[in-house]
């Protein structure tokens, strides 16, 4: 879907990226991790050309984004910014209108599509009329949002969009947009130094330092093969929680048990839930559960469950 | 004496020139800030993406800024000559750096995140600049204007020195004549569209951010609404046309008198004495109400047509004292009368020439002539005390003013203190009652008609003669205002009508009779 081949950006004396190349594959939600300076923002506003690279290029489905008009690109492609960046001179309704006005959709088309992205992102209708200035961090940030998915774009750029917020609030709108099918339907490209968020949100996630892609890939292969010492040194800290988010009951399935004697009385849980998960309800209630996967079903409790992750660690 | 008019009543009276004068000086006010607006808020934008360019050009208008206003009208004579253009050329550069600057600062102000996320949305750089930044810098640019507005009324005053009218011919006017119902009348409504346009424009400012795009759009048509209150007077070729000072406009034995006595009905317009001559030489006026010892009547080869009904009552100079300070130091007094009877109205045309034209100093032109005469002595530096010296603005005051002031530091011990530069003759005589100067020299002509205000009947009783004048302003001013005139200085600088010497010899009009017969066979 997106093809980066080789592209760096010189701003005068300084290298911000330097010769990356990477693949976001369609629905894939990628994610651009890293700290302040690594280069990750100039990447991202490379791909909607908002900055134009010193060298190298960029296809969107193997079309040269170089070829294409910078307008017409821009409006093909959702954007969402730290700090929203919302007109404020606009209303909610005409802020989320922007592109699709940009379209030239027509009045009607446009109405129902600003109520059924309010109502998606929880915005409540007496906002329609608002300006962003009324509104609280949280709400803002969700009309931003609604404005990068307002003309339904397949591929959408966010460049730290939570990071703006409150820890309660930004969990609150980050689940809501986990939640929302736009979330799992479009290719994502997601700037962030926040490692939770970064684990929570992203099927890939391409390390960045000093303008270098440092390792690519699922949240698992970067925790249990790092690439190198950096990669493993960057998530120390949070290391455990990490493993338990990025680690599902389907990928340790074969390292549970499998003596299931009695099922009726017992509480399923799918297999696509990670341990961390899993552990939120044995805090909450500690009985065993069932999980089912291919039509086999087990039992797990508190202990099978760390013996089985300890074992799949070990194995890898 | 006569019963005062009170300010209403001169309004009243005044009403059809005071609506014409309001009307000249908000098209005077809005068309610069139209033409402003339309240089200005471009120029402001250019700026704002041309980091480099930005410190030139706000340096440039900010220079311009500094340039006082009556200067900067100076400067457009020789370039514009007289009339609304150069009025509207100098006003436009007033208003160009609030313009220029609050768009400039206006649009620097919009959030970077905003105009990221409209690159980002797919905006085209037109429709970031219409549908962003404009909108979002409209208060801080309409603040710019606002304040433009204002100075705009105020320096539009000035315009009626050269010929542009506005409410500054009422102005000027009045102080020339001591009149100060005429100030007012000028002043009080210059005062009120200053607020009045202020008040509107910061309602436009507190417009929601809702309002903020129709306002947008509509603040040019409203401005070009007020700007077409002007209707630039035409100047119509192969006809005569007049320039008088604000203070000839006013007085009987100005152009009341000639209306009156000689009939001449002629197109006029308002202008300054400082600018008039020169209009007259470069051919953008005809006649002028001059000075008849005037050194520029010689340098731009004017004549002066005969005053053959009287109408111009003598104007013999002669230095105005206190008579407390005469009292104090007597010296004094026969020290200002060793200049009677040195100076006749050549010398003082002469003396006037070099000023006036030649640009030497006064203080040169003064040293000389007392050295010529034998009457410079060496500054004493004594510190008996001080007397303060007065003047009016034009050349030959400042020449008195330093003869005077080194005839006093060289024969007595006191020291003078000069505040020259008085606007007219109302600052001049007010500044001489409250205390403020000791001494300045005032025409008996003056002292008669614009102080006295002597009536018709007055007037005819003196037959405008040369010693009856002056005995009579010399009997009243000690009654009425503890002033003595000391000795006449011996030259004569009444009003004269001045055209050039060519036209005068072409249309074969030399008196002001002349004058009237020709306007009247050629004008109608």
């Amino acid at each position: 879907m997106i093809e980066a081949r080789n592209i760096s950006k010189k701003f005068k004396q300084q290298t911000a990226v330097d010769a990356i190349s990477f693949t976001v594959n369609e629905s894939e939600n990628f994610v651009l991790l890293g700290t302040s300076g690594c280069g990750k923002t100039t990447t991202l506003k490379m791909i909607n050309r908002l900055i134009e690279p010193t060298d190298g290029e960029i296809f969107i489905n193997q079309k040269n984004i170089r070829d294409e008009n910078a307008e017409t690109l821009r409006r093909s492609i959702g954007y969402a910014l730290q700090n929203t960046g919302l007109f404020p001179h606009y209303t909610v309704a005409e802020n989320i209108a922007v592109v699709p006005k940009l379209f030239k959709w027509s009045k009607e088309k446009i109405r129902s599509r600003v109520e059924e992205l309010m109502s998606k992102l929880h915005l409540s209708k007496e906002y329609y009329n608002t300006y962003p200035n009324e509104l609280s961090g949280g709400q803002q940030q969700r009309v931003g949002l609604a404005r990068a998915l307002a003309a339904d774009a397949a591929i959408l750029l966010m460049d730290e969009p939570f990071g703006a917020l409150d820890p309660i609030t930004r969990t609150h709108v980050r689940n809501d947009f986990k939640n929302l099918e736009e979330f799992k339907k479009k290719t994502i490209v997601l700037v962030t130094h926040d490692v939770q968020e970064a684990f929570d949100l992203a099927d890939r996630i391409c390390l960045m330092d000093k303008g270098k892609i440092i390792q690519v890939g699922t949240p698992a292969t970067l925790l249990f093969k790092p690439a190198n010492e950096f990669v493993q040194q960057f998530f120390n800290e949070q290391r455990l929680q990490l493993e338990y988010k990025s680690v599902t009951l389907k990928m340790i399935w074969n390292f549970l048990n499998d003596g299931v004697d009695d099922k009726s009385l017992l509480k399923e849980i799918t297999s696509g839930k990670n341990i961390w998960q899993v552990l939120e309800n044995f805090s909450l209630n500690d009985e065993a559960m069932l999980v089912r996967n291919n039509g086999v079903t087990k039992k797990i409790n508190y202990a099978s469950l760390m013996k089985a992750f300890n074992d799949y660690k070990r194995a890898n | 004496m006569e019963e005062q008019q009170s300010l209403l009543e001169f309004m009243l009276q005044q009403r059809g020139k005071l609506l014409d004068q309001t009307i000249a000086h908000i098209g005077l006010t809005f068309t610069s800030l139209l033409i402003a607006v339309v240089i200005g808020l471009p120029l402001g934008i250019f700026i704002a993406r041309r980091k480099k360019a930005a410190t030139v050009v706000l340096n440039i208008a900010g220079i311009l800024q500094t340039i006082p206003s009556i200067a900067l009208l100076g400067f457009m004579i020789p370039l514009l000559g007289i009339g609304p253009l150069p009025a509207i050329t100098a006003l436009f550069l007033y208003a160009l750096l609030p313009i220029i600057r609050n768009t400039y600062t206006g649009i620097n102000e919009v959030d970077a995140n905003v105009l990221e996320a409209a690159a980002a949305m797919g905006f085209s750089k037109w429709q970031i600049l219409t549908k962003v930044e404009l909108p979002l810098a409209f208060p801080v640019i309409l603040a710019g204007i606002r304040t433009a507005t204002v100075i705009n009324v105020g320096v539009a005053t000035l315009a009626a020195y050269i010929a542009a009218g506005g409410l500054g011919e009422f102005i000027f006017g009045g102080i020339s004549l001591n009149n100060t119902n005429m100030i007012l009348a000028g002043a009080i409504p210059a005062a009120l569209l200053a607020i009045l346009f202020d008040f509107l424009l910061s309602r436009v400012q507190k417009i929601n951010l809702k309002k903020i795009r129709v306002a947008v759009a509509l603040m040019p048509f409203i401005i070009l609404l007020l700007s077409s209150f002007y209707a630039i007077p035409s100047f119509e070729k192969n006809k005569l046309l007049a320039g008088f000072t604000p203070e000839f406009m006013g007085r009987e034995d100005g152009y009341l008198g000639l209306k009156s006595v000689y009939k001449l009905n002629i197109r006029n317009v308002v202008i300054s004495d400082a600018v008039m001559y020169k209009a007259a030489y470069e051919k953008k006026l005809d006649i002028i109400s001059g000075y008849s010892t005037a050194g520029r009547l010689k340098a731009f080869d004017l004549v002066t047509l005969y005053d053959d009904k009287k109408i111009f009552p003598p104007y013999y100079a002669a230095p105005l004292i206190r008579n407390d300070v005469l009292q104090k130091y007597p010296e004094v007094k026969d020290v200002l009368n060793m200049l009677s009877g040195k100076i006749n109205d050549s010398i003082m045309t002469e003396l006037n020439y070099k000023v006036d034209y030649l640009k030497q100093s006064p203080e040169t032109v003064a040293k000389d002539f007392l050295t010529k005469n034998n009457l410079y002595r060496q500054p004493r530096n004594g510190n008996k005390g001080t007397i303060r010296f007065g003047s009016k603005i034009f050349g030959e005051q400042y020449i008195l003013i330093n003869m005077y002031s080194m005839l006093i530091e060289g024969y007595t011990d006191l020291k003078v203190d000069t505040k020259t530069g008085l606007g007219g003759t109302k600052i001049c005589f007010d500044a001489m009652t409250n205390d403020q100067i000791d001494m300045y020299p005032e025409y008996t002509g003056t002292g008669l008609l614009a102080i006295l205000n002597a009536s018709a009947k007055t007037l005819d009783h003196l037959k405008q003669n040369e010693d009856s004048v002056y005995n009579y302003v010399s009997d009243q001013f000690k009654k009425k205002y503890k002033l003595t005139w000391l000795k006449p200085i011996g030259y004569n600088n009444a009003y004269a009508l001045m055209m050039r010497r060519q036209q005068s010899n072409e249309l074969n009009v030399h008196s002001i009779t002349d004058l009237t017969n020709y306007v009247n066979e050629n004008q109608k």
